[in-house]
């Protein structure tokens, strides 16, 4: 199958996603730089700081990037069970075996150094659920199927949030429902998906009585313009009865949440009164933060409120901060738009792959990468829940930095051969 | 499949509507809305106000005698006060908890506010800042700025320099330039000059992060603004005159003024009781305040140099003199009978006894009651006028000309107008028309209601001594060393009296060169110079009368002018004229001939009673 002309590793690599890969880290970094800029130690290799440590991340990053490309593609298809078999058995380990950190047991640490499986954990999942789909045989709409893979996604998901109370790195895995969406799953789904977070939202902001007027008065509705048979009526029935007791849920539930819990919805909802130095901090400074860049930033290395600490975490999950003060609006703008190109770039890439192994790895990718940057740029500027997860490519951190680049990369590698069909 | 493939459109619209959602909300929080940029200065700048040196004031030959020392106010802002190891910083200011806690309560309370800056703790010195100024950053909300605070090396002239206060919110409602706890001048020159001395404030712009520490200036300093020192004030003080009236006016109540009749310039101004000007500056200002404001007696805050008015009593006689010769209604050789008073009102207002009947310069040299009756009456009684009111009115404006009844316009502060009645007040007082010459007669010898401030009391000397004219009194010779500045410009224009007729005030002068050639104070002659003086006593209807003696020399082009007033210390010579006289021999001369003199003045205790030695004079 192998053209035998074409040895070198780079052939047929897509060069324009690997560009704005590059250019991505590499604003990333500036912008870690910028973020934690110490004056004492301006030199942006430093490595006693985190702009240095970056440095060693994207060194070893670019160089797993080059063994991704030098392994077979083959061997991807071929062990896509086996490589999210060990990291299962990782992640089950971690918390037994890691290291505690600020209350978190999902490290393994190496000196300065520490590693989350949990961020590899998302190409695993990604390769065997490739692997699930992509079988001859195997048809989404078949609701089994459609169950079996839900197990691919949810396993990782309920592991990683039980055992390792990680929200952020768990709640990534439901990105994979584009995926399915993709390969067939019906659009139904994601519309009662899609009404059921409505419903969720209605029955925190509006008084529940209200809700059941409303629902009835749809039932009522439609009623009078279906065809009134049993069917029918059984079912418009049935789904107000689920509405109703979808709400009534909710507002059981929010009752019945912790404190804390309560208050994070309560800050993305804009209910009742925030106190912004206590729950509404964080939003509020991010937003101080990037709101203050006004439409050509603050330039360069003067930005006051990420440098001096008002934005927590202002170079993880809060780096977006530093561009949007720094770099103003246009930045910010920049910023998002390249994510975006290289995100609807990695869809058109999938669409091109004849092999649907190929394909559903690359959805796979593209809608990860999209889901993180919809939450973490959303919760920066309020309009999405404070869920810790890195802006990829700009967040401090060597596991995420990795992930990211073993997920891209090994789509690279399948795409380069784009012409063969792998099972 | 052809159909699954056409979902990612689907994928790509909504990949693309999240990014133009988020694009959008961007803009609005980056462009459009403004609160968040407030809000980040809010919390990452702090504005340092830089404040400027103010302005030095020098005496009339550079001495100096008013400069700043450096001192510190510990600042608080309640609002950014966290996790404050109270004990701590107790420790590093020496202070109590039960202290800690008032002050920070008085801090939040109104006016102040836990959102407002307020002073902790007041002027502290040099050391007390250094030793905290290296641990103050460990506690959020406090921080130390810089001010200066007002020496005099010299201890004089407290009155006329004033003192400066902290701006409080009637003033600082008034004017934005002034923040809570600025200083400003509260009175004296620190209170008329104050935009000359207090510069001009700078600011500084300031990054801090989120422990409040410092991280140095924004954009380096592009924005920020320096500030402007204060301009030097040289006053025309002769400081030497002036420690040498203030010694000889101790333990005496009263005041004296001493004026360069050519210039208008003011080269003592004495209030005595007076103070330490050392006393109203820094923390020991309010005690010492009230301690000052206890002495009921002597009163040593009161300026009366410009803010008591006394009958001018025998000085008036020299400008009724004026007027009479002026108006034609009396020559030098006039002659009115006096018979230990004022014969057509029996021997009302009452007088001395002396020679009668006496010319003018006899009249002048007694000081004669009964001879400035009579010439008040032919003034007011003057036929031309026709009508009584017509005259007084007249009367009164030659005598408002001498700056009587009316502000002088000096650059002292709170300056006394005095009075001269007016027709409306008589009208009232005795009904219209129901007035005469007789029934305010007392008027001519400058008694009844009339008031004048020592300050007036000097300039009508300089107008005598200036045969007509006057430059406004004033205390400021040269603003940064410029004595053009425009400030100055009004002290430059001569003002005429009414009275323009040299040859009126020579047979006035002579008059007065009598009194010192052989008159009521021929005991005080300096040998050398020739000088023009006149005794008088104001009736004082609370005691004893007041001494007064108002004097010029030399008689030909005259260089000091003194009006002098000591509280019911009886006559003329017996005190004002003695200070007087070694005053001017002080100025014109450097030199005292008649220790004697001084002796006595110095030790003169007019205040503490027993101890006061009664001479006899000639009147």
């Amino acid at each position: 199958m192998r053209q035998s002309t074409n040895n070198s590793i780079f052939y047929n690599v897509d060069w324009i996603t690997i560009l704005i890969y590059v250019l991505l880290v590499i604003m990333g970094w500036m912008n870690i730089y910028a973020a934690v800029y110490n004056e004492e130690h301006y030199i942006i290799t430093d490595i006693s700081q985190k702009y240095g440590k970056q440095m060693i991340w994207i060194a070893t990053a670019f160089l797993i990037a080059l063994i991704i490309l030098i392994i077979d593609e083959s061997f991807y298809t071929a062990f896509a069970y086996f490589i999210f078999g060990f990291f299962l058995v990782l992640n089950l380990a971690v918390p037994f075996l890691g290291r505690e950190v600020k209350g978190s047991r999902s490290w393994f640490r190496f000196g300065d150094f520490g590693i989350q499986p949990a961020e590899f954990m998302k190409f695993a999942a990604n390769l065997a659920l490739a692997k699930f789909l992509s079988n001859q045989h195997i048809k989404i709409s078949d609701y089994r199927n459609t169950i079996i893979s839900l197990i691919i996604i949810g396993v990782p998901m309920v592991v990683i949030k039980v055992l390792q109370d990680e929200t952020g790195l768990a709640i990534v895995f439901v990105a994979f429902i584009i995926t399915l969406y993709r390969e067939g799953l019906s659009i139904n789904y994601l519309l009662l998906g899609f009404l059921a977070v409505i419903l969720f939202v209605m029955a925190l902001l509006v008084n529940n009585m209200y809700l059941f007027a409303i629902i009835g008065a749809l039932c009522v509705i439609a009623v009078l313009f279906v065809k009134r048979n049993a069917k029918n009526l059984f079912i418009i029935a049935v789904v107000g009865l689920v509405a109703c007791s979808m709400v009534k849920g909710t507002s059981t539930v929010y009752e019945h949440m912790e404190p804390h819990q309560k208050v994070r919805i309560d800050v993305l909802l804009g209910r009742g009164t925030v106190d912004l130095k206590k729950e509404g901090y964080n939003v509020n400074q991010a937003k101080i933060a990037i709101g203050s860049g006004g439409f050509a930033g603050k330039g360069y290395l003067q930005g006051t409120q990420t440098k001096y600490d008002f934005v927590p975490e202002q170079d993880t999950d809060f780096i977006f901060c530093t561009v949007g003060e720094e770099w103003g609006f246009l930045g910010s703008s920049v910023v998002i738009i390249l994510q975006l190109v290289l995100i609807i770039r990695l869809v058109f890439m999938a669409e091109r792959q004849r092999s649907p192994f190929s394909r559903i790895y690359g959805y796979g990718v593209a809608s990860v990468f999209f889901f993180h940057l919809t939450i973490n740029i959303g919760m920066t500027i309020g309009l999405a829940p404070v869920i810790g997860i890195p802006l990829p490519f700009f967040s401090y951190g060597g596991s995420s930095l990795w992930s990211f680049t073993i997920l891209l990369f090994i789509f690279l590698k399948l795409d380069s051969h784009r012409l063969q069909i792998l099972r | 499949m052809n159909q699954l493939s056409d979902r990612k459109y689907f994928i790509i619209g909504i990949f693309i509507l999240i990014g133009l959602i988020y694009i959008a909300r961007l803009f609005y929080i980056q462009v459009i809305d403004d609160t968040y940029k407030l809000d980040a200065r809010n919390q990452a700048f702090r504005y340092k106000t830089e404040y400027p040196i103010r302005g030095y004031i020098y005496d009339r030959k550079g001495k100096l005698l008013v400069y700043n020392e450096a001192a510190y106010d510990l600042m608080v802002l309640p609002k950014d006060v966290k996790d404050l190891d109270t004990a701590d910083f107790c420790e590093l200011l020496g202070i109590t908890k039960e202290q800690f806690l008032k002050k920070m309560k008085k801090a939040v309370q109104a006016p102040n506010s836990p959102r407002r800056e307020s002073i902790f703790e007041k002027q502290l010195s040099p050391r007390e800042y250094a030793s905290l100024q290296e641990r103050l950053y460990r506690f959020k909300g406090f921080w130390v700025q810089s001010r200066t605070l007002r020496k005099y090396p010299k201890k004089i002239a407290a009155h006329m320099l004033g003192y400066i206060g902290e701006a409080d919110k009637n003033i600082t409602e008034k004017d934005p330039y002034y923040k809570d706890g600025d200083y400003l001048g509260i009175s004296g020159i620190e209170k008329t000059y104050e935009k000359v001395l207090r510069g001009k404030k700078g600011m500084r712009i300031m990054m801090v992060d989120v422990h409040n520490r410092e991280k140095g200036s924004y954009m380096n300093g592009i924005y920020d603004t320096m500030a402007v020192s204060g301009k030097p004030l040289t006053t025309t003080i002769d400081a030497d005159l002036q420690e040498y009236g203030e010694k000889l006016m101790q333990n005496k109540i009263g005041s004296l003024v001493a004026i360069d009749p050519q210039t208008g310039e003011i080269l003592a101004i004495i209030t005595s009781p007076t103070y330490d000007p050392n006393l109203l500056v820094g923390r020991a200002r309010n005690k010492n305040f009230s301690m000052l404001l206890k002495d009921t007696i002597g009163n040593p805050l009161f300026n009366r140099s410009t803010m008591a008015s006394y009958p001018p009593g025998s000085t008036f006689k020299l400008v009724m003199a004026l007027i009479g010769l002026h108006e034609g209604v009396l020559t030098a050789d006039t002659r009115y009978p006096c018979a230990r008073g004022y014969p057509p009102l029996g021997g009302r207002p009452k007088c001395h006894p002396h020679a009668s009947p006496m010319d003018l310069h006899g009249a002048i040299g007694t000081s004669c009651n009964s001879y400035f009756s009579y010439v008040f009456k032919s003034v007011i009684d003057d036929k031309k006028y026709h009508d009584t009111y017509k005259a007084y009115q007249n009367w009164r404006d030659i005598a408002m000309s001498f700056c009587l009844g009316t502000k002088t316009g000096s650059d002292l502060a709170n300056e006394l107008r005095g009075n001269v009645p007016s027709i409306k007040y008589y009208d009232k007082v005795f009904g219209k028309g129901s007035w005469k010459a007789s029934t305010v007669i007392s008027l001519g010898i400058g008694q009844a209601e009339m008031g004048i401030t020592p300050l007036q009391n000097a300039n009508l000397v300089s107008i005598i001594a200036n045969k007509g004219y006057y430059y406004t009194p004033h205390i400021v010779k040269a603003i940064g060393g410029n004595e053009n500045d425009t400030l100055l410009d009004r002290f430059k224009v001569k003002h005429y009296t009414k009275i323009t007729d040299t040859a009126v005030y020579n047979d006035v002068i002579r008059g007065m060169a009598k009194a010192v050639e052989g008159g009521t104070a021929a005991g005080l002659k300096i040998e050398g110079i020739p000088y023009c003086a006149k005794t008088g006593t104001a009736q004082n209807p609370h005691g004893k009368d007041h001494s007064v003696f108002v004097c010029f020399a030399p008689i030909d082009k005259p260089k000091i002018a003194i009006g002098i007033l000591i509280e019911n210390a009886g006559f003329g010579s017996t005190w004002a004229g003695p200070i007087a006289r070694l005053m001017m021999e002080k100025y014109l001369k450097g030199e005292i001939t008649r220790p004697d003199l001084e002796k006595r003045m110095l030790e003169g205790d007019l205040i503490h009673k027993g101890k006061t030695t009664e001479e006899k004079t000639t009147h």
